[in-house]
């Protein structure tokens, strides 16, 4: 009779929260994006995010789980067998990974599959027709994202035979919750939209101020709570590895807003609340990878280089002239490559016994050498296939909104809304002919517009 | 009849309108205006970039007034919106032809 494997209570409640933490992440990421774009845009903005959400989630549970968790396809760590648990088949609730329920894991790893999609989105601001954008995160998801999770992700076994992805098992570079997979997928991602969509009308001429910043300081807020899920939640178990990773996503975090607000006030005279929000998720995004492998003195420095970098980042779009709107290359790729690299410099034992040593605490360069090439790997993977499939898709039902449109606003022309009603005497009008109640509306008013 | 328009600072609106009040008047509108005169916009910068905001806000307040008492209200609104700094605005005064209150269709100075 085979040994059946003991759920972990503690870990499991702990793993369920991070899950529910990490869907948060995304409506969090709408809304420090939605606060980023022009007033006309916000809706589009936010409903990219949304959209993944819904769409992400059903492709997961079909096969996207499958191919990224699936036994290897020819046992070279490059893809997960799609049929294997397609539609999740074959999983119950008696089902165990590790010390949790197969589909808590199933569940927290949908979460990070929508977020990555949901990140690129920032790159295409103001200008994407919202069925192509989800035709895109759907294609992008498939070819992109699952095989990509397979190779960081999904670690072998070898004592049920179980063959896992490659750049977790045959490189063997550390990525603890995601820099390369998450980060820099996205991140290559959104250059190669921003290239293949082109830049917005009056990109470098007329300004594209944020048109509400809370929104940005509520999206980082509620980014940063939730990416303890992310980050804590990775080690799946409430144990010492989850306290390390949630101490070093408070730490990395810190010290990478407070550089960015430093390269602000120094470069432009003013500490930002958009370069705290910023500088947040740069940080954020930094110790991704990273918040299992080093100590404080790390995570700082981590930290202080991805805000500082990013905050420099930023401004490259100008410069080479490519519209990445929301800075998802500046602050993702760029913090993603800063965290994935630097484990090859400060990665330390000093917490966690067996983790790697970086070049800084005599492991010599070889782990350098190994985070290199997982990071190069999966940037130039997502780069190249991202420009393919946004160019079939701007080639055959076009991708980019109207000229109309995009002068005129997205919202409208994708959604059929605006986002907000400042001006209490041009509210109202009368419901269209064949909607709204059965009754006729002749004297409109607010108690007659639709619930 | 006279119509007095003055575009002020907007932090300058409760003394400007504490300032016809005391002349003896009892109406006045007031919008928010965007603008800009000899004092140009500023600058704001995002993540780097540096915009020049040209169209700086600004309150416009309008008041009628019967011919005589005219003077004594671009006074008193010219008084209190005066901060000595450039972008301080304007007054400007214009004739009015007639004037009727909707209640009553009173006509005139009646109507003031």
């Amino acid at each position: 009779m085979p040994e059946i494997p003991e759920i972990s209570a503690g870990d499991t409640a702990w793993v369920l929260v991070c899950t529910a933490l990490v869907l948060l992440m995304t409506p969090g990421l709408a809304f420090f994006y939605g606060g980023m774009v022009r007033m006309k845009s916000v809706l589009n903005m936010m409903m990219m995010s949304f959209g993944a959400m819904g769409l992400v989630a059903i492709l997961w549970v079909l096969y996207g789980y499958s191919m990224a968790f699936g036994n290897s396809i020819g046992g070279n760590g490059l893809l997960g067998d799609p049929t294997e648990y397609f539609g999740l088949a074959g999983i119950t609730a008696d089902s165990v990974s590790g010390a949790i329920p197969t589909f808590v894991f199933v569940m927290f790893q949908c979460m990070f599959a929508i977020i990555t999609v949901a990140l690129i989105s920032g790159a295409i601001a103001d200008r994407t027709k919202f069925g192509s954008w989800m035709i895109f995160a759907a294609l992008w998801a498939t070819i992109v994202y699952f095989p990509v999770a397979h190779w960081v992700f999904a670690f072998s076994d070898e004592e049920s035979g179980y063959v896992g992805g490659w750049i977790a098992n045959n490189l063997g570079a550390l990525d603890f919750a995601g820099g390369t997979a998450v980060h820099i997928n996205a991140g290559a991602a959104g250059l190669a939209l921003a290239l293949v969509l082109g830049k917005r009308i009056g990109f470098g001429k007329t300004p594209f101020r944020p048109h509400n910043l809370p929104f940005v300081m509520l999206g980082a807020a509620l980014l940063w709570f939730g990416w303890f899920g992310f980050n804590a939640g990775s080690a799946l178990a409430a144990n010492g590895t989850a306290a390390v990773a949630f101490l070093n996503t408070v730490v990395c975090t810190a010290a990478a807003m407070l550089a960015w607000l430093l390269v602000e006030k120094i470069r432009d005279g003013h500490a930002t609340s958009l370069g705290a929000a910023s500088g947040i998720v740069a940080g954020l995004v930094a110790i991704t990878p990273a918040c299992a492998a080093v100590n404080i003195v790390g995570a700082i420095a981590i930290g202080v280089v991805a805000g500082a970098l990013c905050a420099l980042a930023v401004g490259l779009k100008y410069k080479l002239g490519y519209d990445d709107s929301l800075d998802v290359v500046g602050v993702h790729l760029v913090g993603g490559l800063v965290g994935t690299l630097m484990i090859g410099l400060v990665a330390t034992d000093a917490y966690i016994a067996e983790s790697a040593l970086g070049l800084f605490y005599g492991g010599g360069a070889e782990l350098l050498g190994k985070q290199a090439i997982a990071a190069g790997a999966v940037l130039a993977f997502s780069f190249i296939l991202t420009a393919i499939i946004a160019f079939a898709i701007e080639k055959t039902i076009g991708f980019r909104s109207s000229e109309e449109d995009e002068l005129s606003g997205v919202d409208l022309a994708n959604h059929g809304e605006s986002a907000y009603e400042f001006n209490d005497a041009a509210y109202g009008g009368s419901f269209s002919k064949g909607s709204g109640s059965s009754v006729n509306v002749t004297a409109p008013s607010k108690e007659g517009a639709p619930a | 009849m006279k119509l007095i328009t003055a575009i002020v600072k907007p932090f300058k609106l409760e003394d400007v309108k504490n300032a016809v009040e005391a002349v003896g008047l009892e109406g006045l509108t007031v919008s928010e205006a965007s603008g800009h005169g000899r004092q140009r916009g500023h600058t704001e910068v995002y993540r780097g970039a540096e915009y020049t905001v040209d169209l700086v806000p600004k309150v416009r307040i309008e008041v009628l007034t019967p011919d005589d008492q005219a003077d004594a209200v671009v006074d008193a609104i010219v008084g209190a919106a005066n901060t000595g700094q450039i972008g301080d605005g304007k007054v400007w005064v214009t004739t009015v032809d007639d004037v009727v209150r909707v209640r009553t269709g009173e006509r005139g100075e009646e109507a003031l």
